[in-house]
């Protein structure tokens, strides 16, 4: 099967053909942003230092290093994304205001992210955690740095990546949620399973 | 080998191991996730435990840690009674915590509460957290580093149930977890479970069912055929690499427990990631160390 690879600056048309389930590959740039850059911008009203607008963010806190912090020069030494859903209570606000078409994260997010994803054209992908130094090794230079006072974790690191992935839809621009139709099925085999446990489980008699 | 050479020698191996933890997997969890990703048949699952080999073979290749989130120092410490620095060893640990974060680097994970700034080093009020045994009629050291990341802790949970709610109970109350805080915490979960007396007991058992090698079996013969449901039950569920679905679902699930009031039966759980980063070390009584975890690391 052939890479599907999204260049930035990417349009909603970019996005149609994608389904939940999907796995695609991102070339162009990428800007870390987790829960004090969408605090900051949804709660306190501060513009994103970076324009996301078509572009893609990521919720990660990188291990970076200092190779000439005047010159803002900055290696990427491991990246993987964190817990998405931290995010989730900001995402449709700051999908509005910031006009991102990926957010790339780790595990699920809910109905406000579909909602976002929906109305503005917009993507919600998985990278696999814990895959950070395969994920650094894709990045092909920082760019630039931001907020650089919230501390390595919450800078805004604007990476130029190539062939950045595998990403998984996990919410497409229908809304369809991924982790969301699997939970169902989740459960329901849930219920089966502890029915055959019990059986077997009853040692206070 | 005076005493504070010894000290030293000993931070300095400490420190260097817990460097190498972050960037290589212990044995068992390297062999479980090849196990898991040969056995592995859904299209989508696969290309995830390929995503996760490439990954130990850069950070191995490139030395760099294998996920960036290298977490919160934890050490559970089984020390001999008759060991010749115990006195020492929490500040020696304390250290050692210190220099890996400089020298491997690791992401500075230590916040304080209240006051809520980062130490920028790894070590704050009681952190890196020490979990101590005592171990009568012993003069070496067992010690398990473990470095506890943000997204496995989250899940980490615990209940007092009552005993009419019994293993039933406790069953429903692990498979919940999975399903529900799991699917974030970075599946294929190692899943640690306690079964004691209180939330304190059943929570300290929880992180030491962590320790324990993956496919190792709780001593008790009812408590390690509930691993095996519990193991054989969430892999059903077909929760795959990621929560996104796949042949399996966990690593393992480890069963720790004590003995309980009457009235009550509590049950905690702590899960361990994929990228399970935990280490073993035996120290004698003249600083000799044996590396149990990692094969091929010697000091």
């Amino acid at each position: 099967m052939e890479k599907k690879i999204l260049t930035t600056p990417i349009s909603a048309a970019d996005l149609e053909d994608i389904k939940a389930g999907d796995i695609i590959y991102l070339t162009g740039h990428i800007t870390t942003c987790r829960d004090v850059a969408h605090r900051r911008l949804v709660e306190y009203g501060r513009e994103l230092p970076v324009d996301v607008r078509d572009g893609a963010i990521l919720h990660a806190g990188p291990i970076v290093r200092t190779i000439d912090a005047d010159a803002n020069k900055y290696e990427m030494v491991s990246v993987g994304p964190t817990t998405s859903m931290r995010m989730e209570k900001f995402e449709y606000e700051f999908v509005k205001q910031t006009g991102a078409r990926l957010i790339v994260g780790k595990g699920g997010m809910g109905p406000e992210t579909e909602k976002a994803c929906q109305e503005f054209k917009a993507l919600h992908l998985v990278f696999p955690a814990g895959n950070a130094v395969l994920a650094a090794t894709e990045v092909e230079e920082i760019e630039d740095a931001n907020w650089k006072e919230l501390g390595m974790p919450e800078t805004l690191w604007t990476c130029r990546v190539k062939e950045f992935g595998p990403l998984i839809v996990s919410i497409d621009t229908y809304g369809n949620n991924w982790f969301e139709q699997k939970k169902v099925e989740y459960n329901k085999t849930k219920e089966e399973v502890l029915t055959e446990i019990n059986k077997h489980v009853s040692f206070i008699k | 080998m005076d005493k504070q050479e010894q000290v030293k020698q000993m931070t300095t191996i400490i420190a260097d191991f817990v460097g190498h933890m972050a960037k290589v997997l212990p044995d068992d969890v390297q062999a479980k996730i090849k196990e898991l990703a040969a056995d592995e048949k859904n299209p989508l699952a696969k290309t995830i435990y390929e995503t996760m080999k490439t990954n130990m073979k850069l950070a191995k290749e490139l030395s760099r840690p294998s996920c960036q989130d290298t977490g919160v120092l934890q050490y559970w410490v089984k020390c001999g009674a008759n060991y010749p620095l115990l006195g020492e060893l929490e500040g020696i640990l304390r250290e050692a915590t210190a220099i890996a974060t400089q020298q491997t680097p690791l992401r500075h994970n230590v916040v304080e509460t209240f006051d809520e700034y980062n130490t920028g080093k790894n070590i704050g009020t009681h952190a890196p957290y020490v979990m101590w045994d005592i171990v009568p009629d012993r003069d070496d050291v067992e010690i398990f580093p473990y470095m506890a990341g943000g997204g496995c802790s989250l899940p980490g949970s615990g209940k007092t149930l009552m005993p009419g709610e019994g293993y039933e109970g406790v069953a429903k109350f692990v498979l919940d977890l999975m399903t529900s805080y799991g699917l974030n915490a970075c599946p294929p979960l190692l899943v640690g479970v306690g079964v004691a007396t209180s939330i304190d007991t059943a929570a300290l058992f929880s992180k030491k069912a962590l320790m324990r090698p993956i496919g190792s079996h709780n001593p008790n013969e009812k408590a390690a055929y509930m691993e095996e449901l519990l193991e054989d039950g969430i892999n059903k569920l077909h929760l795959g690499p990621q929560g996104m679905g796949g042949d399996k679902s966990v690593m393992g699930v480890n069963i720790e427990n004590g003995a309980r009031h009457p009235s009550v039966i509590s049950v905690a759980v702590n899960v361990g990631c994929w990228n399970h980063r935990r280490g073993h070390l035996i120290f004698d009584k003249d600083g000799h160390v044996q590396v149990l975890s990692h094969s091929g690391v010697n000091y």
